[in-house]
């Protein structure tokens, strides 16, 4: 680990920002622009960041490999269940407007578990790219 | 405009680059115009998928890709016109296309009659989500997002396995050895 201290310390000054602003592109999403793909891509672009600057142990020690692989199909899981949940309780696939009492309350549940789907699908698949990509150069 | 020929001036010197590891700043550098293209086109959900994936992931892939293999790229052999030609006829086709469009940003086109007016409308009362791309996205057209969600995840999976499986085979061969 010889790079400077700059880049460390610029890195560790940031890096809370990023996953904040990660979470708040995709709780926001309601609301203002974003949504679980752009949270997932900047939630796995911090963790790639940690792995360029601090090395590949240290992002793995962060974000375990076993974990980052097992969120790609996870996140596919949350989302086709979200669907059958649905269609179990009486309505089509992907009919979120079963899932509460009221069904504006429902729908709007159903959206917040379908962006967390996408955001543990794609922010684990960015992750999971990487380290198979860097452990190949090694 | 000038967004414009800034990205066709970095398509330029994409095309005429020969080191790699400046071909992929270049398509960094493309990738961000794009994203402020995107905005000027007030798609800020688009911007901020180009300026992450295209600039920021897809550089850190296409260096580790580059640490894998060679980072010049070999002059052509021979030059080849028929590439060219196709090109050119495809590219013509585009624009010839293009041509029967509405103009860019009229309300009374096709496109904004089918159902549109009524996602704008119902959108608040129907799912209680006031940005309207994010309920179409997640709500209306939640096969789609389904469908792409599992693009990611098969097009994740099938890079991983072809990395790792390559991966595995290499390390019994080197196990054998020692």
């Amino acid at each position: 680990m010889s790079l400077d201290l700059i880049l460390r310390i610029g890195t560790k000054l940031i890096l809370p920002f990023i996953l904040l602003f990660a979470l708040y592109v995709q709780f926001h999403g309601d609301y203002g622009p974003g949504g679980g793909f752009q949270a997932g891509v900047i939630a796995g672009g911090m963790v790639i960041l940690i792995g360029i600057t601090f090395g590949l142990g240290t992002a793995k020690r962060i974000a375990p490999q076993v974990m980052v692989e097992r969120m790609v199909p996870l996140g596919v899981l949350i989302y086709a269940g979200t669907g059958v949940a649905g269609l179990l309780l009486g309505k089509n696939f992907l009919d979120y407007g079963v899932l509460g009492h009221d069904p504006v309350h429902a729908r709007e549940l159903g959206i917040l578990l379908v962006e967390l789907g996408v955001l543990i699908t794609v922010s684990g698949t960015m992750t999971a790219l990487f380290y198979a990509f860097v452990e190949r150069g090694r | 405009m000038a967004l414009l020929t800034l990205l066709a001036a970095v398509t330029v010197a994409i095309v005429r680059q020969r080191s790699l590891f400046g071909v992929v700043v270049l398509a960094g550098i493309y990738s961000f115009l794009m994203a402020t293209l995107l905005i000027a086109l007030d798609a800020v959900d688009v911007a901020m998928t180009e300026a992450s994936v295209g600039a920021g992931i897809s550089t850190v892939l296409l260096l580790a890709t580059l640490h894998l293999t060679k980072t010049t790229e070999m002059s052509p052999i021979n030059r080849n016109w028929l590439p060219l030609l196709v090109v050119l006829i495809v590219g013509a086709a585009v624009v010839w296309g293009t041509l029967s469009l509405p103009p860019f940003g009229v309300a009374d086109s096709v496109v904004h009659q089918h159902v549109a007016p009524r996602y704008l409308a119902q959108s608040i009362v129907e799912t209680g989500v006031p940005n309207v791309v994010t309920s179409v996205l997640a709500d209306y057209r939640s096969y789609d997002t389904l469908g792409e969600t599992t693009v990611i995840f098969t097009a994740g999976i099938g890079v991983l396995l072809l990395l790792r499986g390559l991966r595995r085979r290499d390390d019994i061969g080197g196990g054998g050895e020692s």
